[in-house]
């Protein structure tokens, strides 16, 4: 009992946690800037915004919702597996959570492709012709997306970083504060893009 | 001052699903909602399942429902502090 | 040295190496190492933006072009905003003295997370290095002020993008900071230390973390923006896209007016630890200092309007944002009240931090007076971007957490070095500062309400007596600086051993060694006093 208390001395798991979610405040206030942004030129433009969005394909933003969701739920259950001591189960569901994230990139890969074709991008001729508002629009949309993306990113490293402490018994079913804190980044990035999808592609 | 955690409690993968059903129910309900034109309404109801899901989201896969009650607090103080940021905002734009 | 030594129950902390050479400094996640290394870094950098400064007030000193083009004045204001802003005032005090003494002053061995510490380090000298490198490279210095408006500083052909980046990657070090400052107070306050017996450092860092944490982001995206808008016209503050400059300002401001409390919120913790050993006499009012503390993190929140009184608001928020930043000025009034209270009828010892910290409140006052005069919407309007705007950031952010700065410096010297200053040669210094500070800073009052516009290189015939006057007073100030900064390090290396508690003060780094061994106690303390209690 000894050996365990003074093993456990220097660790502070909810200290650990409080710390990831103090980050994940920043990032809301990160995002909050731009949400401000979109919310005062939607409400200067709301027309131009809404015809601009007819330009979005609903099909993958809502494909890309959906996976979003089902990888938080694979990362929260990778949690339940790893404390049940389900090691395969765990990377399976990390790997899986992983795996999704990779797809969501990929779908946005071809989706700024096509505005990309259509001319659709940032100080291009096409946009300022379409007016004021649609270069807004757009504005927003690809530096809002974009960011979203770095974090998925940087989520996808936090994971694997975790992946592999988990595979070399780093992260264990008694020492999984490090897991928590990645799922915790991971559902932050899914919330963004809650509130994302309805903005750019459902406001038609 | 005891750090230590004391945490066995172990959400069951059936909790998981189940939100993650209603989660992607309130996704289809939200584009089903928007092909009609319900006005002002269409981004409200949007934007109000959107709501729903981060409150779902943050309360069972981000454990907000069985931590340190502190940690719920602060995220509700904090996106109550970037509402008001908003709101003030608009005191400028919506009286110009 | 010697007479200190055999009283010692460890080694000081500087003689606990895990590495050698320079990698004893630049690999250690010793909280009290990061914080001296934050200190000699701030401590260039305030050089070179004094020296900055001393040049424009030389600049100045005549109208017409006296030592320099209008393109180079408008270049070194500009740097002189970033450097004071970005690497002195706002990580000035957190990163300094919170560093080394908030662990010490709850009774931990170290912040809660040392490794994330000595990052915010590099960050700091990473985003130092990309800011200052915007000099030497592409179109020429940024000339667009530090707070970088919109639409200028995206048509100016000057070399913006590694001042804006360079600003965005200090952000980062000032929000780990108090990512780190918040974990620590919470989590790792000694048996029996509850909140209300933690001293008022501590309660002013923790008001200030919070408002690193929340606020700083904002500005992140604000300079992202920023970046786009130069690089891919991406629209947001271009008018000619549909964007709004103003946006831009809003934004910038959400962040930069909590920013000031950054600033300001320590400076305040310095001085509550400081009157009370120097009165020898509890601290007047805890409880309202500690009240006072929260509401301004809070309320400042909600007042950056009142940079942007003449850009083209509603007049709806020009209301909102005046009756606001009048509401903010109540607690530092309360703060002040309960400061002279200390002293009063207290056993006054008269040191150099007690120097330092009653003039504190002095230039403190005035810049506070006169922010109600800028915050007054019609005063405003005659006084914007004016010198009345100069001389009232420089009394509130220079006599604030310059004084403060100094104050702490010499406060916490004996414990930090283990050696005591020459005290003649301090408090000669701090006189020459405080008269060249006055000589500096007074005439630009009269000179902005008299019509002299800032950020301007030349000026009217009429304002040449007040601007000659300020330039002395430069010259004087600067002189003064010069004694304290030799007396300082001179001491550093050959003063007289410091005993453990040469001030009689009463919180727990007065109770460790001078310096401090490496784990900082021997023993977890176990409190059961409140923080300022004299017989």
């Amino acid at each position: 009992m000894s050996q365990q208390v003074h093993t456990d001395e220097h660790r502070d798991d909810i200290g650990s946690r409080f710390g990831m979610w103090l980050f994940i405040f920043t990032e809301l206030l990160l995002f909050a800037g731009l949400f401000i942004t979109y919310s005062v030129f939607r409400y200067k433009n709301w027309q131009a915004f809404h015809l601009a969005a007819e330009e979005l394909d609903v099909f993958i933003g809502a494909l890309n919702t959906v996976i979003l969701l089902a990888s938080s739920a694979t990362i929260a259950m990778s949690i339940t597996a790893l404390q049940q001591k389900r090691k395969k189960l765990t990377l399976t569901l990390m790997g899986t959570t992983m795996l999704v994230g990779l797809v969501f990139l990929v779908n946005k890969y071809f989706e700024w492709s096509l505005k990309f074709e259509h001319g659709l991008y940032p100080g291009s001729e096409t946009l300022v012709e379409f007016g004021k508002g649609e270069v807004l629009f757009f504005g927003l949309y690809f530096f809002m997306t974009g960011l979203h993306a770095l974090h998925i990113i940087a989520g996808l490293g936090f994971i694997s970083f975790v992946f592999y402490y988990v595979i070399k018994n780093k992260v264990t079913h008694d020492n999984f504060v490090l897991l928590e804190n990645a799922g915790l980044y991971w559902h932050l990035v899914d919330i963004i893009w809650v509130f994302l999808f309805p903005l750019f592609y459902l406001i038609t | 001052m005891s750090k230590n955690e004391e945490k066995t409690h172990i959400i069951p993968y059936r909790t998981f699903l189940l939100v993650l059903l209603v989660l992607l129910t309130f996704t289809f309900i939200s584009i089903g909602v928007t092909s009609y034109n319900l006005g002002p309404f269409t981004v409200l109801t949007a934007l109000l399942l959107a709501t729903l899901k981060t409150i779902l989201i943050l309360t069972y896969f981000m454990h907000l429902k069985f931590d340190v009650k502190m940690f719920g607090i602060l995220v509700a103080a904090v996106l109550a502090l970037i509402a008001v940021v908003i709101f003030i905002t608009f005191l400028d734009y919506l009286f110009r | 040295m010697s007479s200190q030594e055999h009283t010692r129950k460890e080694p000081s902390f500087y003689e606990v190496k895990k590495h050698k050479g320079i990698f004893a400094w630049i690999l250690s996640t010793d909280h009290k190492r990061i914080g001296l290394m934050y200190l000699y870094l701030i401590m260039t950098f305030f050089l070179i933006g004094a020296v900055l400064g001393l040049l424009m007030k030389l600049e100045l000193i005549a109208p017409g072009k006296t030592i320099m083009e209008a393109q180079t004045y408008n270049g070194f204001f500009t740097l002189h905003g970033i450097i004071m802003i970005f690497l002195i005032v706002i990580p000035g005090l957190p990163a300094v003295f919170g560093n080394f003494f908030l662990p010490i002053m709850i009774g931990a061995k170290d912040v809660a997370f040392p490794r994330l510490n000595l990052l915010s380090w590099y960050i700091y000298l990473l985003g130092a290095i990309i800011a200052i490198t915007s000099q030497f490279s592409g179109g020429g210095p940024p000339d667009t002020g530090w707070t970088f408006y919109a639409p200028y500083s995206f048509k100016t052909s000057t070399n913006m993008l590694p001042a804006v980046l360079g600003a965005f990657t200090l952000g980062f070090s000032s929000i780990l900071t108090g990512l780190n400052f918040i974990v620590t107070i919470h989590r790792m306050r000694s048996p029996g230390m509850t909140w209300m017996k933690m001293p008022l450092f501590p309660w002013a860092l923790y008001g200030t973390a919070w408002i690193q944490l929340l606020a700083t982001p904002v500005v992140g995206i604000t300079l992202l923006m920023t970046v786009g808008e130069r690089l891919f016209h991406i629209g947001f503050f271009d008018p000619a896209l549909g964007g709004d400059p103003i946006l831009y300002q809003h934004l910038f401001w959400i962040y930069s007016h909590p920013a000031v409390y950054i600033m300001i919120l320590p400076a305040m913790g310095v001085i509550s630890e400081i009157l009370p050993t120097f009165a020898q006499k509890t601290i007047y009012g805890y409880k309202a200092i500690v009240i006072s503390t929260i509401a301004i993190a809070f309320v400042g929140y909600f007042v950056w309007g009142h940079h942007m009184f003449t850009s083209g608001m509603s007049g709806t928020a020009l209301y909102v944002f005046s009756i606001l930043t009048f509401l903010v000025a109540i607690p530092s009034g309360v703060k002040v009240f309960n400061w002279i209270s200390t002293i009063y009828k207290g056993s006054i010892d008269l040191r150099t931090p007690f120097y330092w910290a009653v003039s504190f409140i002095f230039v403190f006052m005035i810049g506070g007076l006169t922010g109600l005069v800028l915050g007054s919407l019609a005063t405003n309007v005659h006084v914007h971007d004016t010198h009345f705007v100069v001389a009232h950031f420089h009394f509130i952010v220079f006599g604030g957490v310059g004084f403060a700065f100094f104050a702490a410096i010499h406060y916490w010297f004996p414990k930090i070095y283990g050696r005591m200053y020459d005290e003649t040669w301090a408090n000669m210094g701090w006189l020459i500062f405080f008269i060249g500070f006055l000589t500096l800073y007074l005439p630009m009052f009269y000179l902005g309400i008299a019509g002299m516009p800032r950020r301007y290189f030349d000026y009217l015939p009429e304002f040449h007596g007040g601007n000659i006057i300020s330039s002395l007073g430069a010259i004087v100030m600067i002189s003064g600086l010069v004694i304290i900064l030799f007396n300082l390090f001179r001491s550093a290396r050959i003063g007289p051993p410091a005993e453990k508690d040469p001030w009689k003060g009463r919180t727990l780094e007065w109770t460790v060694d001078s310096p401090p061994s490496l784990e900082n106690f021997k023993e977890e303390p176990e409190i059961t006093k409140g923080p300022y209690e004299y017989q």
